[in-house]
């Protein structure tokens, strides 16, 4: 690999034999400048400041100072992370001009390592939707095909490591968001374990399923952004005090004796062969490294999409709540009164697929109907983690495709909200029950679209996880492929 | 007060937690900043924030609770109250729903027709305390348009304790009876300073009345809270007027409870009257559920062992114990218990150094409480001077008080007093002297006297005593006169 097909190890490598960061962030931003024009994924690039970080690193290798995880490596991050006084709009009008005056954790975090933070990427808004086509802001294109979407809502995240216009990105993952635009991109996406990463400084989306994880090209950067990212943070309540383990060490040694579970409603009605020959061929990957394959249900996985829409739009009524025009963010011009100014500063600021699930979740909490949505939605969410639970009893890790079809077309979905929801439905319930998951790049259709597997593990069980899909990987060259811009 | 019905009353007061920080960041909860100085990402409910837990403010609920004998919920969760207003960014309250802290308790007051001469108690129970975050201020009018309105959000964030009574209790001075036992609690468990001037307790009273019917069934008003009660005045003044207003208007539209939803009404001070503000029914619906951003707290019996046991004595336990062990009447214990912790502690030491528990408590009723500061200027020990002073020279009433104000003045004790203002003691033949000269100067009181009018004596002993400023026994002077009188 040369240039900036490079992956982050690559190019830490290429800084201890004498490459200099700033070499290698400024071709990054020129690849940025020479293929955003076709891939949309940025919604701000901040050229001087990366090129200053870069050269502040350069500098401190010089003089012999310690340098971080991710020295001088670029980093491109989801616009719904704070950066302190940058604008973070979420992909919102609501939040066009908004500088947060903090940074949120990760980013302190990936600071902290020395990465090179290059610019925020496109999303759908308030992380809300399956293609970033709901951003207010462009229509993020899918590398390998521009006429297809990228996945969501970590699209620009996505699309931007696949672009090759950074080896690094940030993403967040409430129902698929990383892995599906990572399955989408043919790039590898992993969605820590809930409470693994911070969320301090993470606008929420649906706060008790949103997670932060890192895009890469391949497993062995996934497990060192993960390194620099995870940790408990006292900032945030939820986050898990428990040591994070050196994951890039243990990476390249294999899971053995391995049992992988393939869940029978993984593999039913709606999934394009294409994609079942794929993530079958990837099995047998690794029974040919001596894995032993099983199958498992997940029996109410059925429920899980229905679940996610009335407990993360619930949440998501709440959260979007502060958004009112009042002390920050978009106020409208013209009102009259109180309520008038709220009304026209969201019903202006907030895009449709926003409002509908605003109104799906404040009608789901409403007094009336908690009981038979939002009530019953938490009882079934708890079926579903014992789904997992009593899966994971006979096996050490799920798999099955991340997405049931490759990338489709801009627009394709873009009036049937049913449809899209339906390309999380492998991802979903991984959220409800708060496990981790990776998607790695098992195959291209004929028509030339990655095709991704996702693999989950237990609890906390991100160590194993990454020694798994790095298996795969080591017997693979999926992860070598890069589109041609 | 009519007989024509009963009040009912339940009050729902809070209390702001005595934490140097807010409930969930670590801004100031100082009254008085310039607005919105006291703020942070977190109480401005910036996006991407998130609460974190003061642990001391939940110590301090858990500690208003024990004392409120309330049962604690050993598992217990934070929940979102949705609504819009400016004074709420995230338009949203973080509260607790339906797993309070605690629940199921009781204070007893004071429920004497007379509080200040008698103590009769009557409990009133607690249905729950519960912990929340306090909203901003706004300064507004509601319009909207353009900068006219105003929001500071200094006090948004600042922990409280919701403090639920069960609508026992039926007076006007009964509700003031709670809220005063309620704060000297609070206060002397360094709960919360409870200052409704500055809003560190507030109060919203439920009212109804029961009006007894001519064929003997009892019917209830619908249920009316009263807001914005600023003092204890306020409450009492509220509750009053707004129970006359309930039975006069039920004499003219017979509405029973349940017969319309519950109404809001505001308290105009100025005009002493309420305003019906809403009927619930048309108010919000507040979405309650699990705030996803705080785990839920659980507590073992250690640590609600280690909380009861740092309690200390609580004023219901004080009184009961200056009654029987002291033998103070109950009224004399709850002027003692009113005051405070430290007056009890203060009351304690004087009662046993003088040996005098009555004179004790008579002197820090009328004397010593009635001066601020009065505790720290003249130590226990220093009180316990004066009466023993007062008791082995016989000192009187007045004279011991003058010694006493001298000692607050100058922060001395009471022999170095007695020695600048000249009170010296008398010796008898000095004594003889005195009275002698006073029985010559009173030749029409001794007349008197010679016909049988014994009491024309004390006119004589008055002389006496101002001649000697009351510094020796009045029964020694009543024996020493008596002498001298039967020699004439
Ligand atoms: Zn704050």
């Amino acid at each position: 690999m040369t240039g900036v097909n490079r992956t982050a190890a690559d190019l830490i490598a290429a800084q201890q034999a004498g490459e200099s960061a700033e070499s290698i962030v400024t071709a990054f931003l020129d690849s940025i400048d020479s293929r955003e024009s076709k891939v949309r994924a940025f919604l701000s690039v901040d050229r001087e400041s990366a090129l200053e970080q870069a050269r502040d690193v350069d500098t401190r290798r010089k003089s012999g100072k310690p340098l971080g995880l991710l020295a001088g490596v670029p980093v491109a991050i989801k616009d719904v992370l704070c950066t302190r006084g940058q604008v973070t709009t979420c992909g919102s009008k609501i939040l066009e001009d908004f500088r947060p005056p903090y940074d949120a954790h990760v980013i302190s975090a990936l600071r902290g390592a020395d990465a090179v933070i290059v610019g925020k990427t496109n999303m759908d808004e308030f992380a809300m939707g399956s293609s970033t086509e709901n951003s207010a802001y462009q229509v993020t294109r899918n590398p390998w095909d521009l006429d297809r979407i990228p996945g969501g809502s970590s699209g620009g995240s996505a699309a931007a490591v696949a672009a090759c216009q950074a080896p690094l990105s940030i993403g967040t993952d409430t129902g698929g968001s990383i892995r599906q635009p990572a399955s989408l991109c043919g790039i590898v996406g992993l969605k820590p374990t809930y409470g693994r990463v911070s969320r301090y400084g993470l606008v929420a989306f649906a706060s008790s399923l949103d997670q932060i994880g890192p895009f890469s090209h391949d497993v062995t950067d996934s497990a060192l952004m993960l390194e620099a990212i995870a940790g408990h943070d006292p900032r945030d309540s939820t986050s898990v005090d428990r040591p994070v383990p050196k994951y890039s060490n243990s990476i390249n040694e294999p899971v053995g004796p391995l049992t992988i579970g393939l869940p029978r409603e993984y593999f039913g009605e709606g999934l394009d062969p294409e994609v079942e020959s794929a993530a079958r061929e990837a099995v047998r990957v690794y029974e040919k490294l001596g894995a032993k394959v099983v199958e498992v249900s997940l029996p109410h996985s059925r429920y899980a999409i229905a679940v996610y829409y009335l407990v993360a739009t619930a949440e998501a009524s709440s959260n979007l709540a502060r958004f009112d025009g009042v002390h920050y963010g978009h106020r409208a011009k013209d009102f009259d009164g109180l309520i008038d100014l709220y009304e026209a500063s969201r019903g202006e600021g907030f895009g449709p697929e926003v409002r509908r699930r605003i109104m799906l979740g404040t009608f789901a909490l409403s007094s009336g109907y908690k009981d038979a949505y939002y009530l019953k939605a938490l009882k079934v969410r708890r079926l579903i983690k014992g789904d997992f639970d009593a899966a994971l009893r006979t096996c050490d890790v799920i798999m099955g495709p991340t997405a049931p079809t490759a990338a489709f077309r801009v627009g394709e979905k873009a009036d049937d909200p049913l449809a899209m929801y339906l390309s999380d439905i492998y991802t979903i319930s991984c959220n409800l029950a708060g496990f981790p998951g990776i998607s790695i790049p098992c195959g291209w259709t004929r028509g030339g679209l990655p095709i991704g597997l996702q693999i989950q593990a237990g609890p906390f069980e991100e160590e194993k996880l990454l020694r798994v899909a790095r298996m795969h990987e080591q017997a693979t060259d999926w992860h070598l492929r890069r589109p041609t811009l | 007060m009519t007989t024509a019905y009963k009040t009912v009353i339940g009050l729902e007061v809070h209390v702001q937690l005595l934490t140097r920080t807010k409930l969930f960041c670590g801004c100031s909860t100082k009254f008085g900043l310039p607005p919105n100085s006291a703020t942070c990402p977190v109480c401005l409910g910036l996006p991407g924030s998130l609460p974190v837990m003061n642990r001391r403010a939940f110590d301090l609920g858990i500690r208003a609770a024990l004392a409120l004998n309330c049962s604690i919920n050993k598992f217990t969760k934070w929940d979102r109250k949705n609504y819009y207003y400016p004074d709420l960014p995230k338009n949203y309250q973080i509260s607790q729903y339906d797993l309070p802290f605690s629940y199921e308790g009781w204070l007893e007051i004071n429920v004497a027709a007379d509080p200040k001469k008698d103590y009769v108690p009557k409990r009133v129970g607690i249905i729950r305390a519960h912990l929340e975050e306090d909203a901003g201020k706004n300064m507004h009018d509601e319009s909207g348009r353009g900068g006219d309105s105003k929001v500071d959000l200094n006090r948004t964030g600042t922990p409280l304790v919701e403090i639920v009574s069960k609508p026992e209790m039926s007076s006007p001075a009964e509700a003031v009876a709670y809220l005063t036992e309620l704060r000297l609690l609070l206060r002397e468990l360094g709960v919360s300073d409870c200052e409704m001037q500055e809003g560190s307790l507030r109060c919203d009273a439920n009212v109804n009345v029961h009006i007894p019917q001519a064929d003997g069934t009892v019917a209830a008003t619908p249920l009316v809270e009263v807001k914005n009660l600023n003092s204890f005045r306020a409450v009492e003044r509220a509750i009053a007027y707004e129970a006359q207003r309930q039975y006069e208007e039920f004499q003219k539209t017979g509405q029973r409870f349940g017969d319309v939803a519950k109404a809001t009404a505001g308290w105009d001070d100025a005009r002493g009257q309420t305003r019906i503000q809403r009927r619930k029914e048309e108010a919000s619906d507040y979405r309650y559920f699990p705030e996803p951003d705080l785990v839920p707290v659980t507590v073992d019996d250690a640590y609600l062992e280690e909380a009861r046991a740092a309690l200390g004595e609580l004023p219901i336990a004080q009184r009961a114990r200056l009654k029987s062990d002291f033998g103070l009447s109950v009224y004399d214990a709850d002027v003692l218990v009113r005051q405070g912790r430290a007056s009890v502690t203060y009351f304690e030491a004087v009662a046993a150094g003088s040996g005098d528990a009555k004179a004790a408590v008579n002197w820090i009723a009328n004397k010593l409480l009635q001066t601020d500061g009065a505790m720290e200027k003249i130590p226990a020990e220093r009180l316990v001077g004066l009466l023993r002073e007062q008791k082995s020279r016989g000192l009187t009433k007045q004279i011991a008080e003058q010694v006493f104000d001298s000692m607050l003045a100058d922060g001395e004790d009471a022999a170095t007093v007695i020695g600048k203002l000249g009170i010296t003691a008398v010796d008898e033949l000095t004594l003889v002297d005195i009275i002698r000269k006073a029985i010559e100067a009173n030749p029409k009181a001794v007349e008197d006297y010679k016909k049988g009018k014994v009491a024309a004596a004390q006119r004589i002993k008055g002389a006496v005593m101002k001649e000697t400023k009351g510094a020796v026994k009045p029964d020694t002077v009543d024996a020493m006169l008596a002498t001298e009188l039967a020699k004439l």
